[in-house]
């Protein structure tokens, strides 16, 4: 069992959580509640790591985050260091390909959620960050709490992306699951098999969180 | 166009598109208007943006002075900023907030330590003791309507807006919560502007009632003079009154402060009417309440006055009061309706296919200007 890289996985979910969060419900509530031009474009934008094979997109990242390319170069100029084989570039990784799991089911709440309740908060004397707390929020929490633990699961989970645009160094970005292939590739079956195991009941206690909570808050809207 | 210093609330709304719209509406404190019209006349709309909900391209709303929207001066006010009483047509009730909480969000201008104590007196006022910590699913219909009209008058609004408030309920509890509206009016002294389809509603809560017809305000006046004066053959078909036809002006005696009327073959004596010219072709309506039925086991001398045959087509039996169809000479393109005991009906024996006669009272007929061949 390699704790150093169970640690790296929870650092990486938790910070990918962290900054990904906020910014994808602004995203999410924008493109419930907006009609802007481009929409639709976004919106396929926002799903293509759904499709895209992982080590496409690891490659693509790759190129993005080189010294040579005005991102990789920025952060080399700044930090000292480039982006790409680094925690700080797997984190940025990881928030892109976590895009449509934590984007998807908070749209989908946010939509859920009925024009006139809006209206009413409005016509109530709610400012609309008021309404967002108050009213939004709380309504569209099954789809917050869906997108925080699919982010989670998915980023401990994440192997492609993962290997293109961090590798395999310890404690820097060999997480979990790559320090499982690691391990198989070195016949260590037990280690593999025992962090197999935890990443396995991790997800299913996750998706059983997700169904539970999900149900719960919906019957109390009944 | 009325001064934004008068008290109530003035509208005045003009819009090509999306939906055509030219309304103008006035209701002082402590009356009711009711906005009637067929679905997608624009009623429900015209609601919000009295709310600032909508804006329209072109209009002016102000309220006891306030100017809540001026396009012409840049005045747009948000909802928030309109102190508006609004109940949804389907409430729009806070699903996960307790009926006290969801009024509790409409008070925000108590300080923080009052509001659930006014809330819960809120919530008494329209009969809810009791229910203060329930969710809205687990309560009827009724009852939501309840709680969403106890927050929309939490704000201490300068108007209550109602967007057909009563269609979701049922029979008996629509009833009463109209006459609760009914009651509450007196002691609310703000305007108070109703949207509904049903004219019986309009005409019994309202103390103005605003025929509304693709976006445009036709009539606007009390209940009972639209019902029996309407403005034209359109407010009359809008306002679902039965006996409207076509005649032809013959001659006015302004002498005997009458007006003659060809009508099939008939000729009706009216009230004076100079606006028309003898030959013009008109539309006239007469209410029920205008046909008095000649009866066999009491002829009078007023059998004299307009004197109509027919054939019953229909006779039903509504209660007390039976609700007839006269057959004009026997025609069945020609329908009378009226309304009469329904001990008279029996005692004259009223069935389908018997010959009758009936007066139309020449005060109760009301002419107004054609308007071409009827549109579909």
């Amino acid at each position: 069992m390699d704790t150093t890289a169970l640690g790296l996985s929870l650092k990486l979910a938790w910070w990918t959580a962290l900054v990904l969060l906020p910014f994808a419900i602004l995203v999410s509530r924008a493109l419930a509640f907006r009609r802007f031009a481009g929409r639709g474009f976004v919106e396929a934008l926002i799903a293509l790591p759904l499709v895209l094979p992982p080590t496409v997109l690891g490659y693509y990242l790759l190129v993005m985050f080189g010294a040579d390319s005005a991102l990789g170069g920025a952060f080399e100029a700044v930090a000292g260091r480039t982006l790409v084989f680094t925690f700080e570039g797997l984190l940025l990784a990881s928030i892109l390909f976590n895009l449509p799991f934590a984007i998807q089911p908070m749209q989908r709440a946010f939509e859920g959620i009925a024009p006139e309740l809006r209206e009413a908060a409005w016509v109530s004397g709610l400012s609309r960050w008021q309404t967002f707390l108050r009213i939004e929020l709380p309504l569209a929490w099954p789809g917050v709490l869906s997108a925080l633990v699919l982010t989670v699961a998915h980023t401990l989970g994440e192997f492609g992306v993962v290997l293109m645009v961090g590798g395999n160094i310890p404690g820097e970005t060999r997480t979990l699951a790559i320090a499982i292939y690691d391990r198989v590739q070195a016949f260590d079956d037990a280690a593999a098999a025992t962090m197999s195991a935890l990443l396995l009941a991790f997800s299913f206690v996750a998706i059983g969180l997700v169904h539970l909570l999900t149900r719960r808050v919906g019957s109390r809207h009944e | 166009m009325s001064d934004a210093s008068t008290a109530g609330l003035s509208v005045r709304i003009r819009q090509a598109s999306p939906i055509s719209l030219d309304a103008a509406i006035d209701c002082p404190p402590g009356k009711t208007l009711a906005l009637v019209g067929p679905s997608g006349s624009g009623k429900s709309t015209i609601l919000r943006m009295i709310a600032g909900l909508n804006v329209p391209s072109h209009g002016r709303v102000a309220c006891n002075g306030d100017l809540w929207l001026d396009t012409a001066a840049g005045v747009r006010l948000a909802p928030q900023e309109r102190s508006v009483g609004f109940v949804f047509q389907h409430y729009a009730l806070f699903p996960h907030l307790t009926a006290r909480a969801n009024v509790v969000v409409a008070l925000g201008h108590l300080a923080k330590g009052e509001r659930s104590r006014r809330a819960g007196e809120l919530l008494a006022l329209v009969h809810l003791q009791g229910m203060e910590e329930r969710r809205p699913g687990a309560l009827s219909g009724g009852q939501q309507q309840r709680v969403a009209l106890a927050r929309a008058l939490a704000r201490d609004p300068r108007v209550l807006l109602l967007d057909e408030p009563f269609s979701a309920v049922d029979q008996v509890t629509r009833r009463k919560l109209q006459w609760e509206v009914a009651q509450l009016r007196g002691a609310l002294n703000i305007p108070i502007v109703l949207v509904t389809h049903d004219l019986e509603e309009a005409a019994a809560l309202a103390d103005v009632m605003c025929i509304l017809h693709r976006g445009q305000t036709l009539q606007a006046g009390p209940p009972m003079e639209i019902l029996n004066r309407p403005a034209s053959a359109l407010v009359a078909r809008l306002a679902d009154l039965r006996n409207v036809y076509e005649g032809t002006i013959e001659s006015h005696e302004p002498e005997r402060n009458v007006t003659w009327l060809r009508w099939r073959g008939y000729r009706l004596e009216v009230r004076l009417d100079g606006k028309f010219e003898p030959g013009q072709p008109v539309s006239w309506v007469v209410p029920p309440a205008g046909v008095i039925l000649h009866r066999r086991d009491r002829p009078s001398a007023g059998e004299r006055e307009n004197p109509v045959r027919g054939v019953i087509g229909e006779c039903v039996m509504l209660g007390e009061t039976a609700s007839v169809t006269l057959l004009v000479d026997g025609q069945r393109e020609c329908r009378l309706g009226f309304a009469v005991p329904a001990h008279v009906a029996r005692r004259n024996g009223l069935a389908p296919g018997g010959a009758v006669g009936v007066s139309l009272l020449a005060d109760s007929v009301h002419l107004m200007a054609w308007e071409g061949p009827e549109a579909p």
